[in-house]
């Protein structure tokens, strides 16, 4: 076993495009879930549209890659209007029901047979992103130290695609801090109560949809761009759920939470991976668990770890402890205070 | 207008007022078979303190509902200032200057005391979208929003608690913030559902010179409350509702030995605690 080339494969995980994706993604979610309290469960379904919006338009249509693009948000628009509509006044179950279903019918919807002269079926579609990596202005090359490097396409990908994540960041910083903001808080706490302060929750709730949409969107083509390929089975469920995994993990409703979340994430996933991998090649594992489980068994490892994380730190890495303890229904005094007003008890006793 | 305007009045149900401010008109709420609201005719005069009275099951929270856009009414009509404001969403209503609060305190627990109190202010600029991202543009009207609020939360005694979460005050405290953040709205009707319910005799007092202020500054209450001894040293008008209408009302004084109202409380519901203040 090489601790190092172990470390240099997390390490790519960590922050590769890959990482980048989900990262700009939980940012979209994340204005869902954690300042809205929106339960969006079909998060990707804006990725499986903002992917198909670009591919679609560039390798069936011919056209441009910024037409793609502009296809590809308009599309997440579109989406996110038609299941905001009918669920938003109801309760938040609704909304939660209806993504993860549009996610899955997305999903069949491009994999049919009908449908595949023009998203090209279960095989997808190839090669529309030339016009992206010719832009590419990152010379030829390895970069990196040692085993820990990327090649010159990937960096561009993780250029871009860092840079969206720090572009929608910043956004996000500028809004939490804004009276919009607020509102959108005000919303996650007690609709009703928003409402009686003459807040427009129903509007405020579909803003929140659609722009953390637009912003999953961009994930989605990003996510096309980088494989060069699109196929329907990319975008399962379990895109979404890792989504959440690595939100609360970074610390839902933080500005940086998904960000952190989705470095700290792909770093262990690709850790375990690796460091499963290895003690296969090298016989450390017993004989029932075959290559072909490391797979499978790398996301156990990692859900363990997140069960452990989440029981000593609920609220995530970045979150607010004492706001975690009025979610779970805690009212009353704030944990440091009960901890010092004891002490005072205990010394008057003395 | 004060209280002397009622002067003359008649003590009868449906009773016109010199200056109303809210006029309701056959105001029907029917849930199934059961009709929970059945309001022929109601007048609340601006700039008094009017308080809503009735057994439990009367149909005054329903009515509240209604009146505030949280519900919808099977049929009826109700003008506000002078205009028809019948089937307008809360919000808008909201906007208009026709503030509720809930039986059971709603504060918005993740957010700071003092967010709470800026939130409620209305016609902000950075509430939109795209004026969000450009803090110069919404910059001075916070400020102007945040001493309004530090104000009133000073009046109210809640400026130690400003930047702690909402959710962490107690329940007495939770009522003063409601009604403090109610007056962020800057309405010109505020509506207390129970404002007292569960309150200590310390805090009722407090409470209750609160409502005195409102009705100094102008404002108009309408208040439902179980607790009699607060409703006849507080109240202008009492209004009682049973079984969906209005039974009586008129000045405090006449409303304790109306019979009606007394029936209304012990004759068919004996299992009713809330008048034995009265008797």
């Amino acid at each position: 076993m090489d601790l190092l080339v172990i470390l240099s494969d997390a390490g790519r995980g960590a922050f590769g495009p890959v990482a980048a994706i989900y990262a700009l993604a939980a940012v979209g979610l994340n204005i869902h879930f954690g300042y809205t309290g929106l339960l969006n469960f079909g998060q990707v379904g804006f990725l499986l549209v903002g992917a198909y919006g670009v591919a679609v338009t560039v390798s069936v249509f011919g056209g441009p890659l910024w037409l793609g693009v502009l296809v590809g948000i308009a599309a997440s628009v579109v989406l996110a209007l038609l299941l905001g509509l009918p669920t938003l006044r109801l309760r938040s179950d609704y909304l939660a029901i209806a993504t993860i279903a549009a996610g899955e019918v997305l999903r069949i919807v491009f994999n049919a047979g009908f449908a595949a002269p023009v998203t090209g079926g279960v095989f997808g579609l190839q090669q529309f992103a030339n016009a992206f990596y010719a832009l590419n202005p990152i010379p030829r090359g390895s970069y990196g130290i040692g085993a820990w490097a990327f090649s010159q396409r990937d960096l561009w990908v993780m250029l871009v695609g860092w840079g969206g994540v720090a572009v929608a960041t910043l956004g996000v910083f500028l809004l939490a801090r804004s009276p919009w903001g607020r509102v959108l808080r005000s919303v996650r706490e007690d609709e009703d109560a928003a409402r009686s302060l003459g807040k427009n929750v129903y509007g405020y709730k579909m803003q929140s949809l659609v722009l953390g949409g637009v912003i999953g969107a961009f994930a989605g083509m990003l996510l096309a761009v980088d494989a060069q390929a699109v196929a329907p089975n990319t975008f399962n469920p379990e895109v979404t759920f890792n989504m959440y995994a690595l939100l609360i993990l970074g610390g839902a409703g933080t500005v940086l939470g998904p960000v952190l979340g989705s470095v700290i994430f792909w770093f262990l996933l690709t850790f375990a991976d690796s460091a499963l991998r290895q003690a296969q090649g090298a016989g450390y594992l017993p004989e029932v668990v075959s290559a072909a489980d490391v797979g499978a068994l790398r996301f156990a490892l990692v859900g363990l770890l997140l069960m452990l994380l989440l029981v000593y730190r609920p609220q995530g890495i970045l979150g607010d402890a004492q706001q975690m303890r009025l979610e779970a229904g805690a009212g009353g005094i704030p944990g440091g205070k009960r901890r010092r007003r004891g002490r005072v008890r205990e010394e008057a006793a003395r | 207008m004060t209280a002397s305007a009622l002067a003359g009045v008649p003590t009868e149900p449906g009773s016109a007022k010199p200056d109303p401010l809210l006029v309701v008109d056959g105001v029907r709420r029917d849930f199934g078979g059961m009709r929970a609201v059945d309001v022929e005719h109601l007048e609340i005069q601006r700039g008094v303190v009017t308080g809503l009275i009735g057994p439990n099951g009367a149909g005054k929270t329903t009515l509240f509902n209604l009146l505030t856009g949280f519900d919808r009414p099977t049929a009826g009509r109700w003008r506000f200032d002078g205009h028809d404001v019948t089937g307008l969403p809360a919000h808008r209503l909201a906007r208009r200057g026709m503030v509720r609060t809930f039986q059971l305190t709603r504060v918005l627990a993740r957010l700071t005391v003092v967010e709470n109190m800026k939130l409620a202010a209305t016609g902000q600029r950075g509430e939109r979208l795209l004026n969000a991202l450009l803090r110069p543009l919404w910059g001075a009207q916070e400020a102007e929003i945040e001493q309004r609020a530090d104000a009133l939360l000073e009046r109210f005694r809640l400026d130690t608690r400003r930047d702690e979460y909402a959710g962490y005050l107690s329940g007495g405290q939770r009522k003063l913030l409601e009604m403090a953040r109610a007056l962020m709205v800057d309405p010109a009707l505020v509506l207390l559902d129970e404002p007292m319910a569960g309150v200590n005799p310390a805090l009722r007092q407090d409470l209750l010179g609160h409502i005195d202020g409102l009705r100094e500054g102008g404002r108009t209450v309408l208040f439902v409350e179980h607790d009699m001894d607060v409703v006849m040293e507080i109240s202008d008008w009492v209004v009682c509702m049973a079984q969906g209408r209005v039974i009586a009302e008129g000045p405090p004084a006449s409303i304790m030995g109306n019979v009606d109202v007394i029936d209304a409380y012990l004759g068919t519901r004996h299992d009713e605690p809330g008048f034995r203040e009265g008797q």
